[in-house]
This record gives C-alpha cells, sequence and structure tokens, in this order.
C-alpha cells in the first residue's frame, strides 16, 4: 500500500470537527441520560470515534456506511443528522427514525446511512446487498460495513466474505475490535487471535490497525476505495480500539470486574480527539469546539421541543404503500 | 388490473383475434416462469437468484432458461449461505432493485428466519419509513415419495405472525403468474408459498402480465351446507372432495384465500354466515396456524349470533413420516375432508365415507379454471 500524502489543514480541521462532535455529543447523551428523558438504550462509541472518522473521511456522499448497534460514531461520521439522532433518542416525532428505531436503529437515507440493527452482525449482508445494488447499477459508489468483534463469529459473516470476494463486490469490511462482546472477552470466544488470516483465506486484502490511529485508518480506506472503485473487489481492515464506556448506558463498568482499568490508561493516552485536536492551532480549535458546542445545544433543544409522534403514528410504515 | 370477470369476457370476446387478454392452459410451473420473464422484461431492476436456479433442472423448471435469456447478472446462482444471500436480498430491495430470491424448499427458510423476521419485516417501520423492502421470497412445499420431516413443512404461519411480511399461497396457475407479478411490484417483503404437487396443473392463464390483488379471496366452487377453505393444494384437495361431497348430496362452497397476509376474512365470513358451517383444510399444522387465524377471524367477525359451527383439518400433530402408508395418513385428502364436511352437514346422520376409488383422483383431476 502506497502511504497517502500527510493531510492538509483543511483535513485536520475535518477530521478534528467530526471526532468532537461525535465525542461531544455521546458525553451529552450521557449527560443527559438520567434524566430519562432519553428512553433508548444507547450504547456509546466514546474512545471508538477513530474508526467511523477515518473511514467516513474517505468515502464520498454517493458512497454508503452500515453501521451497529454501537453507531452513533457511523452515523454522524458520514453526515446523518444530530438533530435527527438526537430527537429519535428523545422518541419523537421529528427523530431519524420518527421515534420508531431508537438508539440502535440510526439511518438517514440522504447520507447513505443504512439503517442499524440490534441483532449482531445482521447489517453486513444487508451492505453486501447495497454493494451489489452498486455494481449492477455501475454507479461507482462503495460500502463501509462496520461490524464489531463479536459479529465475526456469526455465520453470515464468513458467508458474506466468501460471497463478496466470489462476486468482486465494493465492500469495505470495518471490523471495530474492542475486545469484548458486552462482557465477554475474545479469550472466550475466539480458538485464535488470527481475523485477518481467516478472511484473508478468501482472497480478500486485509489490514490491520492496532492504535486506532484515525490517520492510519484514513490511509487504509483511500487504499481500499481506489481498489474497489476499480473493480477488485472486497477489503477487510481490522481495528484495535476500545470502549471506554460500559457496554449500554452513559457510565463505566470498570468495577463489575470483567476488565480492568488499567486497559484504559493507554488508549487515554492516545485519544485521538486529543491528539488531533493539538495537531490544530490554538484558535482554530477553540473555532472548532465552539460550533461543535452551538450545534449539540440545538440539536439537543430541538429534540426537546419536538412533538411526540401523533397515536395514529402506531400503525403507520407497518407496511410501504 | 384485470379482474376475475374482465379477464373471463375478454377470453370470450377474443376467439380468433390476438387481443392483449388472450390466454391459454398453463402449467403452474410455467406460469411462475412467465412471470418472471415478464416482470424482467419489463423492469431491469428484477433480479433472480438462489440455489440452484441455474442448474439443468432449473428448480422443477420454475427457472429452466433463465440465465441464458437474461444472463448472469440477473440469474445467478449462489452458495449454501441462505442466511447472508436473505440480506443480500433486502440490502439490494433497500437499494432500489427487486430481487426474487428462490428456495426449492420452504424448510430451508428457516435458515433465513433472522434476516427476514428482524430486518425485511420491520425495516420500513423500523427505519421510519426511509426504506423498503420490495423482496419475494418464493419458497416449495414438497409432499409425496419420502419427502419427510424436512421437506414437507407448510410453515407460512410463522410468516404471517410478523407484521410488515405478506405470505401468499396460490393453489392454480392463474393465480400463480397473478401472484408472482403482484409480488414482484408489491413494496414490501412477501413470502411465495409453492407445492411442489401443484407444478404440473394447469389452468387458464392470460398471455399478457396481470397481477392478481392480495387480500382478495376467491369463491372457486359455490354451494350452501358447508363452507371449506383450503390453502394452497389443500384447495385443489377441497375440490375434489365438494365433487364427492356433491354425489352424497351436499353443497359445499370452496374458498381460496390465495393470501394469507392480507387475509380477506370478509368472503368467508359472507360464506360461513350463509352454510353456517366452517370447515378450515390447511396445508401444515393447526397450531398457531393458519386454520387458527382464519377461523378465529371468521368467528369475531360474525360473532356468536351468526351459530357458525367450526372445524379444522391440517397435518397431523407430528413430523412428517416417510413410510407411505404413514404419510398418507399426516395428510388431509379428499376422502377425509368429504367425510369431515358430510359429518359438519349432518351431524345426526350416520358416518358417512365417499369410495376410497372415485377419492384417489386427487391429483389426476387437473383444475382448469375457469376464472
Amino acid at each position: 500500500m502506497e502511504p497517502s500524502s500527510s493531510p492538509s489543514s483543511k483535513d485536520l480541521q475535518r477530521i478534528y470537527r467530526s471526532l468532537r462532535l461525535i465525542r461531544r455529543a455521546e458525553e451529552e447523551v450521557a449527560r443527559i441520560y438520567p434524566s430519562d428523558k432519553i428512553k433508548s438504550p444507547v450504547h456509546l462509541s466514546i474512545g471508538q470515534e477513530s474508526v467511523a472518522v477515518g473511514v467516513c473521511d474517505m468515502l464520498d456522499k454517493k458512497d454508503a456506511v452500515s453501521g451497529t448497534y454501537r453507531g452513533h460514531a457511523t452515523y454522524l461520521a458520514k453526515g446523518g443528522s444530530l438533530k435527527g439522532m438526537i430527537a429519535e433518542m428523545y422518541g419523537k416525532d421529528t427523530g431519524c427514525a420518527r421515534g420508531k428505531g431508537g438508539s440502535m436503529h440510526l439511518i438517514e437515507a440522504n447520507a447513505n446511512v443504512l439503517g442499524s440493527s440490534a441483532v449482531v452482525g445482521t447489517t453486513i449482508p444487508i451492505a453486501m446487498g447495497w454493494a451489489l445494488a452498486a455494481k449492477k447499477r455501475k454507479t461507482g459508489a462503495v460500502i463501509a460495513a462496520f461490524l464489531g468483534d463479536g459479529a465475526t463469529e456469526e455465520g453470515a459473516f464468513y458467508e458474506s466474505l466468501n460471497f463478496a470476494s466470489l462476486h468482486k463486490l465494493p465492500i469495505l469490511f470495518v471490523c471495530e475490535n474492542n475486545g469484548y462482546a458486552i462482557h465477554t472477552p475474545l479469550s472466550k470466544r475466539w480458538a485464535t487471535q488470527h481475523l485477518c488470516q481467516r478472511v484473508a483465506s478468501y482472497d480478500i486484502p486485509t489490514f490491520r490497525i492496532e492504535d486506532g490511529d484515525v490517520f492510519s485508518i484514513r490511509n487504509v480506506t483511500a487504499w481500499a476505495v481506489d481498489a474497489m472503485r476499480k473493480g477488485e473487489g472486497p477489503v477487510f481492515m481490522e481495528c484495535l480500539i476500545y470502549r471506554w464506556r460500559e457496554h449500554v448506558g452513559p457510565g463505566d463498568d470498570y468495577h463489575i470486574g470483567y476488565r480492568q482499568k488499567n486497559e484504559l490508561q493507554p488508549w487515554m493516552e492516545t485519544d485521538q480527539v486529543e491528539k488531533v485536536g493539538k495537531m490544530l492551532d490554538a484558535e482554530t480549535r477553540k473555532k472548532i469546539d465552539k460550533a461543535v458546542e452551538k450545534e449539540i445545544a440545538e440539536a439537543i433543544d430541538f429534540a426537546e421541543k419536538s412533538p411526540v409522534p401523533k397515536p395514529r403514528a402506531l400503525m403507520e410504515y407497518v407496511y410501504a404503500d | 388490473m384485470p379482474t376475475k370477470a374482465k379477464t373471463k369476457s375478454a377470453a370470450k370476446k377474443g376467439a380468433g383475434a390476438k387481443k392483449a387478454s388472450d390466454g391459454r392452459v398453463l402449467r403452474y410451473v410455467d406460469a411462475l416462469k412467465e412471470a418472471v420473464i415478464q416482470e424482467m422484461e419489463r423492469d431491469p431492476d428484477v433480479f433472480l437468484f438462489g440455489l440452484d436456479v441455474d442448474d439443468p433442472k432449473g428448480i422443477q423448471g420454475s427457472t429452466l432458461g433463465l440465465q441464458q435469456r437474461f444472463g448472469r447478472e440477473r440469474v445467478f446462482n449462489t452458495p449454501l449461505s441462505e442466511d447472508a444471500m436473505t440480506g443480500l436480498a433486502i440490502g439490494a430491495a433497500m437499494a432500489g432493485m427487486r430481487p426474487i430470491h428462490v428456495h426449492i424448499r420452504m424448510d430451508f427458510l428457516m435458515l433465513c428466519m433472522n434476516q427476514i423476521i428482524n430486518m425485511a419485516a420491520k425495516a420500513h417501520y423500523m427505519y421510519g419509513g426511509q426504506v423498503k423492502v420490495p423482496m419475494v421470497v418464493r419458497s416449495m412445499i414438497g409432499k409425496s415419495w419420502g419427502q419427510g420431516a424436512q421437506h414437507s413443512q407448510g410453515l407460512y404461519s410463522m410468516f404471517m405472525h410478523v407484521p410488515g411480511l405478506k405470505v401468499v399461497a396460490p393453489s392454480n396457475a392463474h393465480d400463480a403468474k397473478g401472484c408472482l407479478i403482484s409480488a414482484i411490484r408489491d413494496n414490501n417483503p412477501t413470502i411465495f408459498v409453492e407445492h411442489r404437487l401443484l407444478y404440473p396443473t394447469e389452468a387458464y392463464t392470460p398471455n399478457e402480465a396481470y397481477t392478481v390483488p392480495f387480500g382478495k379471496a376467491r369463491v372457486v366452487a359455490k354451494g350452501d351446507d358447508v363452507t371449506m377453505v383450503g390453502v394452497s393444494n389443500m384447495v385443489i384437495e377441497c375440490l375434489r372432495a365438494h365433487e364427492l361431497l356433491a354425489e352424497a348430496g351436499i353443497s359445499t362452497e370452496v374458498i381460496d384465500p390465495i393470501s394469507l397476509v392480507p387475509l380477506d376474512i370478509d368472503t368467508i365470513v359472507k360464506s360461513a354466515k350463509k352454510t353456517k358451517k366452517l370447515l378450515v383444510v390447511d396445508n401444515s399444522w393447526l397450531t398457531c396456524g393458519a386454520s387458527a387465524e382464519i377461523v378465529a377471524g371468521v368467528l369475531e367477525r360474525a360473532g356468536p349470533e351468526a351459530g357458525i359451527k367450526v372445524q379444522r383439518m391440517g397435518f397431523a400433530p407430528t413430523t412428517c413420516p416417510t413410510a407411505p402408508n404413514l404419510e398418507a395418513l399426516f395428510y388431509p385428502n379428499p376422502a377425509t375432508i368429504a367425510e369431515a364436511a358430510y359429518a359438519l352437514a349432518k351431524p345426526k346422520a350416520k358416518r358417512w365415507k365417499p369410495d376410497p376409488k372415485k377419492a384417489q383422483l386427487a391429483y389426476q383431476m387437473q383444475f382448469r379454471g375457469p376464472f
């Protein structure tokens, strides 16, 4: 893989803004959560933002992403509306899924954010179907399918790798490997740690990024997008990353005993939000931070003031016209 | 949308002239294929795929030649990966295409349940109307010659249970073609139920593309004493029972619901109110099945004042065996249906059984319409 050129100042600002927006939006979700205004199980991406941001920074608008139930970052990084997301969590009619999906089923068709699913691995073949349609219609579009380490244990994952490779579909499989499926570590789930080798046996190029570095993730994505647009088929990227908060909910869970807080330390030290922030001059960073806070405040205000769905909405969209 | 009456009259008028609604007698299997050909020619977004769709036998002939006609991009075989292939169809459908996913046995849909139930059925609702899933899942039910436990199941009630899916089970070539075209054009996921033994049966089928609307049952035989509702091939069995009963002086009305979701309960209620006796014959087990749904729907709608007596028949509450003598006991057949209907019509009379020789003719008596 050729190393891509170092990001421009404009790139840095854009990447930082996206990282910062996701981090702060989720921190705000966590802050609001105890008020019970958000009545939806939230699976926060705090600490994992760089995967979504690094990947989505290299995608065009016509390209798509499909996310997991820990999908706020993917949704926002690809251009999903923050207002739509917060309102959805509030159960409001203005939510991205009209108050019918909640945090685990975010979607933004206009930004080509496919809907996320609460059933692990389920969206992988669906993303592949989107890639098949893109190939059939010769749109040149590609899709990044995000999945967790747990999803790689599902049969659908291997079925999809096989089919995507066989048909040379434009799909980038992005495994966010945070080491835990809920509270169960890889050591209790994987016979071997060689995920990339497993995937490579399907004749799919694989990449492993072990430090969560947003620029490395971005570089691999750039290479993958180029290869996919040339019709060379799927690419796989495993990103080691760490979930800072609890599996579900606003807090942390180091006290319940399945993992130790010292695991978190190195990840906090290389926090990508801070790292990229420090690459900007103080003035620029401050300006971006301010704009991010404004956007989040407006989104929360929007959600607070939005109407709840009307009772008749219960039976709307059961069947499509 | 050509209605029953319209198709009939047009066919009469059209003698000699090449009218749009000219038709001919067609086998069920060929009607399925014709529907796909006409829709694929009409809409470039329609594609068909599934295990063995391009093999030399072509799903009992129903997909034979399609790949030669439309190419490998639009008609293709798949790995044995029903779960992911179902997701593939859903994803392509969400992207605006119209996939037809073919399964040579309905039993294999159990490998697709997560995708069908958790995604296809719910996507339009769960994503606030932002996506549609216009896909067709074709699946065939087997019977006889040792199909046994895992090649014979009529599992459609599992899909009827879940909002968001449509479920259709046409019993003849005319409806097979019209329902398949309706399913392809429908913007919702449709479980399309075929019965293997219906494949060679023939019926009058218009040449042109037409739709059979979902949610409209068909009265396929008129009668006054008992209403019989059959599902899928049980319509044919009921029609045979209807003939046997006529010889015994019992007049039965036979109804084919055609689509199970949506279900046209009104047509059944109307008939049941007239006859006061309802026998539902399903091609599946009774518990939580289509027969339970139909009976409950009729009684709720008609109310106790209608005084409708109900009875259900279906698979014996066991696994389908392979020994022919046991298998014969597993299914309702024209003789057992006729016997049950007779007892329902004449509860105080002596038990009656049709002549077994006459009752054996079920699939030699081809159902030809007209509609």
